[in-house]
């Protein structure tokens, strides 16, 4: 489905490094990903897992004492790995790429009018005059569900709720037409019923632009909903990739299994509840083997000494483990995991 | 329990007043600038304001009030007290006090205001661009304005008055030169500071080029302090103006200005015989520091849509 789409964004192997008081922090780990047009690509992982500073990157977004050491980032012909200069980001930032981010409170300047903001988008990357842009922006508030767009054009930020105001963020990044638009958690902060509703305007957007979605976060329900594609991370580096039924039902990875067996939901009554032991590796250290290796109680003799490969699971899903490799031993994933697989074979949907 | 319905306080009464115009009809969305609106709520602010109009526009217009020339010397009235020839009495050249303070008031709020805005365009601006940007720009302002900061003010003042010579417009440049770097510390920490919120990363994420971001942006959410400073500034410079001027290096003494006015006072016999030379211009500088203050308030105030108003 996916094979046949045009790639937008491809990211090979790319390291990040932060200088912390003199010493080095490598928060990505050689991380690739493809992006297809169109597509909705989830990148899920635990906290400090990299998933944020590896997409910020894209942006030229990192802190100051970071940078991308190694890699590409290919968009439209460019190397977006090679550019320095703020004029080379200005010209992809917000037109090209967007991102919105977790917390809808502080995203939005206080002192100007929803309205300025978003007409402020329009007019820089669209070129409209003031009289379309707004009519632009009012169409774009319409579209995200505000309703009585035109009185909520000229409120504050501090009239808005906190679903409302990750409404208006939407707008604005979406306003900007961006071919890639990247949400940082846009949902963490906001309650259930409101996150749902706020997906509905992602996807509905997503159909209308044609734009590509790179959706960070660490709730897998939200992954369920809106992903085609699922990459999951850990310790700066992707371990699993592929549809998103395939990793959800058929997950290879031991990171990937504990992932989902920490899911309460997927618990049986009277179990206790699954718990991934330890700490994620200590990321000014060279790591050694697979990195999640120290944490994993199936973990091979292999996996502490050297990093494992890509191996194929279909066309679509990969995994980093060694247990894909023809001569490892069988190891079973644990009981949630291979519940899930009957359940995937019985036809019965998750989270349906 | 009548007796507390009874009892309204002067909340309840007003709140009953918009309530019956609301029931009337009568209130309506106002049409008028809401900055405008909340300014003109806060009473000090509009005092102050009141106020300092009153004394700039009496300075600017100084010719039609007073009949005396500040500077026309008449020996044959010397110290004279208030009568209905002098309405603040003459000095001890039998200038007349009245005409001196209001024509003293263009200069002397010439100096203040225009040091302190001046003051305030080098600072802000500078501070603004290098906060946000950071790294050896702002390293080289900040050591700048410290060599500034800690350089003796009279010894500099000597030393460009002894070079450009004495004038107003080389006091206004001394005190730009000398008054530039608090601004500029102050508004680098507000941008530190809101550099890191995360509106400012969305707007970087949108495309939104640096200069348009910390002055269209930012700038405004720091403006509040800047504004306070700006007036505790003006205050702070016609002091120092009247401070200098004593000392005979600030503004040249054939130039009314309310320091020269205050310091002809110096000797005790003034202080306890003739009142009018020193309290009437005390009162008229206290007033106006005063009415800027309240104005730098009330605009910091109006422009912060999360205060109500």
């Amino acid at each position: 489905m996916t094979e046949t789409r045009e790639k937008i964004l491809r990211v090979e192997d790319v390291v990040i490094r932060f200088n912390l008081r003199g010493k080095e922090l490598t928060a990505v780990r050689s991380a690739s990903l493809d992006l297809y047009k169109g597509e909705t690509l989830a990148i899920v992982g635990e906290s400090g897992s990299g998933k944020s500073v590896f997409t910020k990157s894209f942006l030229g977004m990192l802190d100051k004492n970071g940078r991308v050491a190694s890699g590409n980032i290919l968009f439209e012909g460019e190397n977006l790995a090679e550019f320095t200069r703020e004029e080379q980001w200005l010209k992809i930032r917000g037109r090209k790429i967007a991102m919105i981010f977790q917390d809808p409170m502080t995203a939005l300047n206080p002192l100007k009018t929803i309205g300025e903001q978003i007409r402020e988008v329009i007019t820089l990357h669209r070129g409209m005059n003031r009289q379309e842009a707004r009519e632009e922006a009012l169409a774009m508030l319409g579209k995200v569900g505000i309703g009585d767009a035109a009185q909520r054009y000229g409120q504050y930020p501090h009239e808005f709720s906190g679903g409302m105001r990750q409404r208006v963020v939407i707008a604005i990044a979406a306003a900007c037409r961006p071919d890639i638009l990247i949400c940082d958690e846009p949902t963490t902060a906001l309650d259930v019923t409101i996150q749902a509703q706020i997906l509905e305007n992602l996807k509905e957007l997503q159909r209308e632009m044609g734009m590509s979605i790179i959706f960070i976060t660490h709730d897998l329900g939200v992954v369920a909903n809106v992903a085609d594609r699922v990459a999951v991370m850990y310790a700066g580096e992707i371990v699993e990739y592929g549809r998103t039924p395939e990793v959800f039902y058929d997950p290879r990875h031991p990171y990937s299994w504990a992932l989902l067996a920490s899911l309460p939901q997927l618990g049986e009554k009277g179990e206790d509840l699954y718990t991934i032991h330890g700490t994620p590796p200590n990321l000014f250290k060279e790591i050694k083997g697979d990195a999640f290796a120290p944490r994993n109680p199936r973990a091979l003799k292999i996996d502490f000494e050297e990093a494992p490969p890509w191996f194929a699971v279909s066309d679509t899903h990969f995994a980093k483990t060694w247990l894909l490799h023809e001569s490892a031993p069988e190891v079973e994933a644990p009981k949630i995991i291979q519940r899930l697989k009957e359940k995937s074979l019985k036809g019965l949907d998750y989270g349906s | 329990m009548n007796d507390i319905k009874k009892k309204k306080t002067r909340l309840d009464r007003s709140f009953d007043k918009i309530r019956a115009r609301e029931e009337a009809g009568l209130l309506k969305q106002s049409k008028m600038n809401r900055q405008l609106r909340k300014i003109l709520n806060n009473r000090l602010a509009v005092g102050g304001f009141v106020i300092f109009s009153l004394i700039l526009l009496a300075s600017i217009f100084a010719p039609l009030i007073c009949q005396y020339d500040p500077l026309a010397i008449d020996l044959k009235a010397v110290l004279q007290a208030p009568s209905a020839d002098h309405i603040l009495g003459t000095d001890r050249v039998g200038r007349d006090v009245f005409a001196r303070i209001v024509y003293g008031g263009r200069i002397s709020i010439l100096v203040g205001l225009g040091s302190a805005l001046g003051a305030a365009l080098v600072g802000v601006s500078l501070g603004c661009y290098a906060g946000y940007k950071g790294g050896l720009i702002d390293g080289l302002f900040l050591r700048l304005s410290e060599i500034f900061m800690a350089f003796p003010q009279i010894i500099l003042v000597l030393l460009l008055v002894s070079i450009l010579g004495q004038s107003l417009i080389n006091l206004i440049v001394i005190f730009i030169i000398t008054g530039w770097g608090p601004m500029y510390r102050m508004t680098r920490a507000r941008m530190l500071s809101l550099r890191e919120e995360e509106y400012v990363q969305a707007l970087k994420a949108f495309g939104l080029g640096t200069a348009t971001i910390t002055y269209k942006h930012i700038l405004p959410n720091a403006l509040g302090p800047v504004m306070v400073n700006i007036t505790l500034s003006t205050a702070m410079f016609i002091l120092q103006e009247a401070a200098l001027s004593f000392l005979g290096l600030g503004v040249p003494l054939n130039i009314a200005t309310w320091g020269n006015i205050l310091n002809a006072a110096q000797e005790l016999r003034i202080l306890q015989e003739s009142w009018w030379m020193w309290l009437p211009v005390g009162i008229v500088i206290s007033l106006f520091v005063l009415s800027v203050n309240f104005i730098g308030d009330g605009l910091r105030d109006s422009t912060d849509p999360s205060q109500q108003g």
